[in-house]
């Protein structure tokens, strides 16, 4: 890794030059030269490697790269790549609804009806569960999920039929859902924690009910924090490979497994598998962008 | 906790007495206890696993010791362990050199392009872990760059950086700028300032983002498979290689070791952040 060493300008010149021009031709680069250099070398770079890739069809290692049109491109709209990138895409907004969905509650409970001097203590107990590893807790869902597993158990003390989800599409949400839940309870927090409680209290005074003041006060005033955690929540799904790997089965095939298998599978297929990746940086990239227009127009109204 | 109470604003102190009558259970209180539980179920699961003496029924057959014994005893577990942290800590040790500058440069200089480097900055935390893997394996293909520990450290150090330099970045912005322009009136050299006066008061960010990157570096599964070869083999490739079949009691053992470990350094990763908040207030 000798490519990333700073640049020519040695910390010692600048001790030297008392003139704040010249100080500020040293420092940037000085500072800013090694990791911008690392970001270019090992991310920028390999990005632009992979969309020259995309576009040589049928490409394996070892072969000579010669860009000659859009074949991988338009594989992916074969019905059968159609549906993956359908299937991930539903993935990804079931987890973002349900995500939503529970997490709302949750994060209102500790933003403002917990008591006070325990809300730093409940938030961080929601959220520890995401340092621990990703894998083992998709993994410890296959205890749970499986046919003779904890639920199925649970459920047979009700004498309720037996569910057989895992291996299937519903396994995969589930895993999601659970690993992605505390971002968004993270994220929720921080904004509800500062709502205005006095326009609540004041809806409520004129006569709103629960329900009015929710809709009409709660949720347009955490309605970015609502935005951020739901496309944090969409790009973080979208990307998984762990849960539908290990949970959804030989049915859930979603665009991150297709993208595995091209590298590490048995098919081989370099130059698909990159068009597939740029498909999903691309697709990333929008709900990114999407983030940063609507973070900015919501802030303008309120 | 009470370190921060001075600082409660009376008017929403009233208002929340008001939001939370003192004897009434709200729904969302009690929704929230089952989500806590359901945060924690796949945990307590395989805690119980881990010590139950039938290795694949879900049935409780008595209590053993057994898989946590036959975990020491496995060489590829303690390689594989060995080989992740030794990744992690080199990563996250040039990490912490090059997120620090990283940040420090962007909160002091402006500069053309600047956007378009901050941007660059973000990339790791945003870009799928699966596409940065296939980008990294691909371009090292394609320099004929052989697979070895140090192309998974390489490749660790991107996000490692990227999200060091965001937690530094938000300690610096608390920081007063003007204590480093008074040591340099004072006569202090700029590299004198910076590792006297700067450095000091950066340290607590700089130690809770190695804490998270570390935490990361260790769990991740995709950019290590895609960088590794055949040489070297992290922790969670060689997890994944098993329980890809299904559930094993070792790895539900090792499961419960992992989480105790890096359930110890969440707790001290949340206690740093939890001192600067304090000191902040106080």
């Amino acid at each position: 890794m000798t490519q990333t060493a700073p640049p020519p300008n040695t910390p010692g010149s600048l001790d030297s030059v008392p003139n704040a021009a010249k100080k500020h031709w040293v420092g940037p680069w000085a500072l800013l030269g090694p990791p911008g250099l690392w970001l270019v070398l090992l991310l920028v770079l390999p990005t632009l490697v992979i969309f020259e890739l995309s576009l040589v069809p049928g490409i394996r290692p070892g072969d000579l790269v010669n860009p000659s049109g859009l074949d991988n491109y338009t594989q992916i709209f074969e019905s059968v790549y159609l549906r993956v990138m359908l299937r991930s895409l539903l993935f990804a907004i079931g987890t973002t609804v349900v995500s939503l969905v529970l997490g709302f509650p949750v994060a209102y409970w500790i933003a403002l009806m917990s008591p006070k001097r325990w809300r730093n203590l409940l938030l961080v107990a929601f959220i520890l569960p995401l340092w621990t590893s990703s894998l083992l807790r998709s993994y410890a869902w296959i205890s749970i999920l499986r046919p003779t597993g904890v639920l199925n158990s649970f459920l047979g003390i009700f004498n309720l039929p037996a569910l057989d989800i895992l291996n299937q599409s519903p396994a995969v949400l589930v895993g999601m859902s659970y690993s992605f839940l505390p971002y968004m309870v993270l994220i929720l927090y921080s904004s509800l924690e500062k709502l205005d409680l006095k326009l609540l209290e004041a809806a409520a005074d004129l006569g709103a009910t629960p329900i009015q003041s929710f809709w009409k006060i709660t949720v347009p005033q955490s309605f970015q924090g609502i935005a951020a955690g739901s496309l944090l929540v969409f790009i973080i799904s979208l990307g998984d490979f762990i849960n539908p790997e290990l949970l959804g089965g030989a049915s859930s095939m979603t665009v991150s497994r297709l993208i595995y298998n091209q590298f590490l599978g048995p098919t081989q297929n370099w130059g698909f598998g990159s068009s597939l990746s740029m498909i999903m940086i691309f697709a990333v990239s929008a709900a990114v962008a999407l983030l940063i227009r609507y973070g900015n127009t919501s802030s303008g109204k309120v | 906790m009470s370190a921060i109470q001075p600082n409660l604003d009376s008017q929403e102190d009233i208002v929340e007495t008001m939001a939370t009558p003192k004897l009434r259970i709200s729904w969302q209180g009690a929704f929230s206890t089952v989500m806590y539980f359901l945060m924690y179920l796949p945990i307590l699961v395989l805690t119980v696993y881990s010590f139950n003496e039938s290795p694949y029924s879900a049935g409780w057959k008595g209590f053993t010791w057994r898989w946590y014994g036959q975990l020491f005893g496995d060489t590829r577990i303690l390689t594989a362990l060995r080989t992740s942290l030794a990744v992690a800590l080199l990563a996250v040790g040039l990490s912490a050199v090059l997120g620090t500058m990283m940040s420090v440069g962007l909160s002091r200089y402006k500069f053309r392009g600047k956007k378009l480097y901050l941007g660059m900055s973000y990339l790791p935390t945003i870009v799928p872990d699966i596409a940065m893997a296939v980008a990294t394996l691909v371009f090292l293909a394609a320099l004929a760059i052989p697979l070895s520990l140090w192309t998974i450290i390489a490749a660790h150090v991107v996000f490692c950086l990227a999200y060091i330099a965001i937690v530094v970045s938000t300690r610096l912005a608390d920081l007063d700028p003007h204590l480093e322009e008074a040591a340099l009136d004072l006569g202090a050299t700029p590299v004198q300032s910076f590792f006297k006066v700067l450095l000091p008061q950066l340290a607590p960010g700089i130690l809770s983002g190695c804490l998270l990157a570390f935490v990361l570096s260790l769990d991740d599964f995709l950019i290590s498979s895609f960088t590794a070869g055949s040489g070297a083999t992290t922790l969670p490739m060689e997890i994944f290689s098993r329980i890809r079949t299904g559930v094993k009691p070792d790895v539900n053992a090792l499961s419960v070791l992992l989480i105790l470990f890096s359930g110890a350094i969440a707790f001290a990763g949340e206690y740093v952040r939890y001192r600067n908040q304090a000191k902040k207030a106080g």
